[in-house]
C-alpha cells in the first residue's frame, strides 16, 4: 500500500478567489480523503441583525455575499413583508424577478469563466467574463451598483426601471442571448472540455438527496429541485420549469448552468413584456411581531432567511441557511478516488461561495 | 530592479470580505479593464509578489493568515487594503468576530475606498501604489545604488 501524505489546499489559493481549507490526504496521486476546515471568512452578521433597525438590515444581508446579493436581499425583505403582513405591488414583484434573473446570468457567467480558468481554459474565462460585464451595465444602469445593488427594501424596490429602458433591454435580449449561446456551445460540446469534465466527480441522485445537497449540485444529479417554482416573486405568473441534468458528474452541473442562463433570459423577457403598471413600493408602519422562514433560489441553491421578531424595531433573531454550506458535504463525497490534479475542477464545480457559507 | 516599476506582480487575499469587492479585482484582470496591459499580474504564490491586494477586513481566524502571507513577500512590497471593511471593518465593524482593518495587522500602503469598489478605483489604487514601491525601492538601495544603474537610468531618460 502506498504512503498517504496530506496536502494542504488553501485557505489561499491560486484557483479559489476565497479561502477555503481542505486537507487532502493522498495515496500517490490519487485523493483517498478531503476533511474540510471553515471559518476564514466568518463575521457574525446574524448577530448583527439585533444592532440594526429592520429596515437597515436590507443593506447588511446584501453584503452577506457580493455575487448573490440582490437575492439575499429579497430574500430578507420578503421575510419581514410576511410578518408584517405587507402586500408588495406587482410591479415592485417583477422587478425584484427581472434584478433576480440579471444577478443569477451575471453570477453564473462568473462561474463558468472562473471554472474555465480551473480547467486551465484561459481563453474561454476570458470570454465569458467579456460578456459578462453588458449583464453588469444593466445592472449599473438600471440600480447605480455593479455588485451591490441597494435597490430591495422591505415593502418593495428603491427605483423603477423606465418604459424605455426596459423596451431597449428587450431590444438587446436577442443579441445577447446568441451570444450565451455561442459561449455556451463551447462548454457543452467541445472536446477538450468533454475530455476534463465527463465522469468526473460523480454523485448519485440518492447520494445528492440524503447529502441535502442544493441547486445546481443536486439539480445536475436529477433533483429536480428549484425554489422559484414555489412562485415568489413574479416566478409564480411566470410560469418556471427546473434544468436537470442526470449524469451527477462535473459536465452536468456546467450544462445544468449553461442552460440556466438560457432559462433566466427567457424568464426577463417575459417578465418584461408582462410588466404590470403601478406604483413601485407600499409604505411600511409598525414593527414586525412574528417568525417566518423565508426562501429564494440563489444561483448557488436554496437559501433560507427564518426571521424572528418580537415586537420591537430590532429583529430578535436571523438564521441564514446559504447552499454553499449544504454542499460541502457533496464535495467531501465527491473528491476521494480522483486524481490531485482534478481537486480544482471538482472544488469549483460546486460554485463555493464562501462569503455566503461563512456569513 | 528597476523592473518591478514596469512588471508589477499581484497577490490577491480575500480577507473576510463579501465577495463584492474580490469579483471587482478579477473583473479588473479581464477584458474591459485588462490590467495586464500594464505588466501586472494576479498570481498565486506570495514568494513572487510584488504586491499584496487585501479585500475584507481582518477576524480573528484569518488573522495569522494574513500575517504568513505578509512575512512572506520579499522586500520591497506594498499592500492596499481594498474596499471600506479592509480599511475599517465597513458595515461589519460591529461584529462580533471582525478584529478591524488590515492596518490592525500589517503595514498598509494605500487605501482604496468603496463599497464595493469599482475596478477603475482598484486600478488608480494599484497606480499609485507603484509609485509607493519605487520609493521603497530607491530607500532600499539607498547609498548602495551603484553608479552603473544610474548612468543606465540616465540612459533611459527616466527623469523625475
Amino acid at each position: 500500500m502506498p504512503e498517504r501524505i496530506i496536502v494542504p489546499f488553501g485557505p489561499q489559493h491560486p484557483v479559489l478567489p476565497e479561502p477555503i481549507h481542505l486537507d487532502l490526504v493522498l495515496e500517490d496521486e490519487k485523493v483517498v480523503e478531503a476533511i474540510p476546515s471553515i471559518g476564514y471568512i466568518h463575521r457574525g452578521l446574524e448577530r448583527l441583525v439585533q444592532k440594526r433597525e429592520y429596515t437597515e438590515y436590507v443593506y447588511v444581508a446584501e453584503r452577506i455575499c457580493g455575487i448573490c446579493s440582490f437575492i439575499h436581499a429579497l430574500c430578507y425583505s420578503q421575510g419581514v413583508e410576511h410578518i408584517m403582513k405587507v402586500e408588495v405591488p406587482d410591479r415592485a414583484r417583477y422587478l425584484r424577478t427581472i434584478w433576480s434573473e440579471c444577478s443569477r446570468i451575471h453570477s453564473h457567467l462568473l462561474w463558468l469563466g472562473l471554472f474555465a480558468d480551473g480547467m486551465g481554459f484561459e481563453n474561454l474565462f476570458m470570454r465569458s467574463w467579456q460578456l459578462r460585464e453588458s449583464v453588469l451595465d444593466v445592472l449599473e444602469d438600471t440600480t447605480g451598483g455593479r455588485v451591490i445593488q441597494g435597490t430591495c427594501k422591505v415593502g418593495g424596490v428603491r427605483r423603477d426601471i423606465g418604459q424605455e429602458k426596459l423596451d431597449e433591454m428587450h431590444r438587446t435580449l436577442d443579441p445577447f442571448e446568441q451570444q450565451c449561446r455561442d459561449l455556451g456551445d463551447v462548454f457543452l460540446n467541445d472536446d477538450t472540455v468533454k475530455y476534463r469534465l465527463k465522469g468526473l466527480g460523480v454523485i448519485t441522485k440518492d447520494e445528492a438527496y440524503d447529502l441535502g445537497a442544493a441547486g445546481p449540485t443536486a439539480r445536475g444529479s436529477g433533483v429536480a429541485m428549484d425554489h422559484r417554482e414555489t412562485g415568489y416573486a413574479a416566478y409564480g405568473d411566470l410560469g418556471f420549469k427546473p434544468v436537470v441534468e442526470t449524469t451527477g458528474d462535473c459536465y452536468a452541473r456546467c450544462a445544468v448552468r449553461v442552460k440556466e442562463v438560457y432559462a433566466s433570459i427567457d424568464l426577463i423577457r417575459r417578465a418584461i413584456e408582462e410588466m404590470p403598471e403601478g406604483p413601485i413600493d407600499v409604505k411600511v408602519k409598525g414593527t414586525p411581531d412574528g417568525e417566518y422562514f423565508s426562501r429564494a433560489e440563489q444561483p448557488r441553491g436554496e437559501v433560507i432567511h427564518y426571521l424572528k421578531g418580537d415586537g420591537s424595531k430590532h429583529l430578535a433573531r436571523a438564521r441564514i441557511r446559504t447552499p454553499t454550506l449544504a454542499n460541502i458535504p457533496p464535495l467531501v463525497k465527491m473528491l476521494p478516488g480522483i486524481q490531485l490534479a482534478d481537486v480544482p475542477v471538482v472544488v469549483l464545480s460546486i460554485d463555493p461561495c464562501i462569503g455566503c457559507m461563512e456569513r | 530592479m528597476a523592473f518591478l516599476k514596469r512588471s508589477p506582480w499581484i497577490l490577491h487575499y480575500d480577507a473576510s470580505s463579501c465577495n463584492g469587492c474580490d469579483i471587482e479585482v478579477l473583473a479588473c484582470l479581464t477584458p474591459l479593464y485588462d490590467v495586464e496591459r500594464f505588466g501586472m499580474i494576479n498570481t498565486g504564490n506570495p514568494k513572487h509578489a510584488d504586491i499584496l491586494l487585501i479585500t475584507g477586513g481582518i477576524n480573528t481566524q484569518n488573522r495569522e493568515v494574513v500575517e504568513n502571507i505578509y512575512e512572506q513577500m520579499p522586500e520591497p512590497k506594498v499592500v492596499i487594503a481594498v474596499g471600506i471593511c479592509a480599511a475599517t471593518g465597513g458595515i461589519f465593524r460591529e461584529c462580533y468576530n471582525i478584529v478591524g482593518g488590515i492596518d490592525k495587522v500589517i503595514p498598509v500602503d494605500v487605501y482604496v475606498p468603496g463599497c464595493a469598489a469599482r475596478p477603475e478605483q482598484i486600478i488608480d489604487g494599484v497606480v499609485t501604489a507603484l509609485s509607493i514601491l519605487e520609493k521603497k525601492r530607491a530607500a532600499m538601495a539607498g547609498t548602495a545604488q551603484t553608479r552603473e544603474e544610474e548612468q543606465h537610468t540616465e540612459q533611459a531618460g527616466e527623469s523625475t
